[in-house]
């Protein structure tokens, strides 16, 4: 038997799952944004799966894509781990339960 | 191909895990990098090298790096993930992925298709500053927009104090 392409988009799919329950379960903002990572690199992948199993005109823009998904989570990543880092200073915690100061 | 497949499923998908079970978020972090290794494994399998190069530099070499000082900076936030309530997430999650399944299980597989062999490095390279330069440059403000924020985020009073009276 040979890997196709589902099996590649099944991967992905259940590293997205896994990906996305961790953005919803965890407390530490450190650790949602693991989760937000996993999830980017799944999508990845999938992107990439399609690119190598599509028959197109050009089938290299599936990477190009990936290379721009590669640079927003990047950005992404500096960013927001600055924010938290900014967060832990002023409140002496990262946890996304208690940051809470805009509820009314 | 299909032993290494395997094989990188079981360590991708059992790193993934692993960050989603740990309790300290440093043994997470130290999963999450074997989950990114293990991905650009699958990049090196679908014949994408340059983007799994990519992979191991940036996610491996730069963004781990990033979340690891980040966990070290934040020293007294908790770290235990213990009395998380994961019901309803659980349910959401497995009804999500059993919707895939099932999408990917019914839909017949597609022919077998030609495979073009124009994946290579110089190949994304010119597609890179050929066709999509435009998004290239938009990327490179991007990131110098990024880096500029992280610094102006994480100054503390004092730095700032300082810079208004130089």
């Amino acid at each position: 038997m040979t890997i196709g392409l589902e099996h590649f988009l099944t991967v992905s799919a259940l590293v997205f799952s896994i990906g996305l329950a961790i953005a919803l379960s965890k407390r530490n903002a450190i650790g949602v944004l693991m989760g937000v990572e996993l999830m980017l690199n799944a999508v990845n992948l999938t992107l990439i799966a399609f690119s190598r199993f599509s028959v197109s005109e050009r089938p290299v823009t599936g990477q190009t894509f990936a290379v721009f998904i590669i640079t927003v989570a990047a950005a992404e990543a500096s960013v927001a781990l600055a924010l938290a880092v900014s967060v832990y200073r002023n409140r002496e915690t990262v946890d996304v339960d208690q940051m809470n100061l805009l509820r009314s | 191909m299909v032993f290494a497949f395997y094989v990188l499923s079981a360590i991708t998908l059992v790193a993934a895990g692993g960050v989603m079970v740990s309790r300290n978020l440093l043994h997470a972090v130290l999963f999450l990098i074997l989950t990114f290794v293990g991905i650009a494994g699958f990049f090196v399998l679908l014949s994408a090298d340059f983007i799994a190069m990519a992979q191991v530099i940036i996610y491996v070499g730069a963004i781990a790096v990033l979340v690891l000082f980040a966990v070290l900076l934040t020293p007294r936030a908790g770290r235990d993930n213990g009395e998380t309530k994961l019901l309803l997430r659980r349910c959401c999650c497995r009804s999500a992925s059993a919707a895939v399944f099932l999408f990917v299980i019914t839909t017949p597989p597609p022919g077998p298709t030609e495979l073009r062999q124009t994946l290579g490095a110089s190949a994304l390279g010119r597609a890179l500053l050929e066709t999509w330069v435009l998004p290239f440059e938009i990327a490179s403000v991007l990131l110098t927009a990024a880096l500029v924020g992280a610094i102006m985020l994480t100054r503390s009073a004092e730095e700032e104090a300082e810079d208004a009276l130089a």
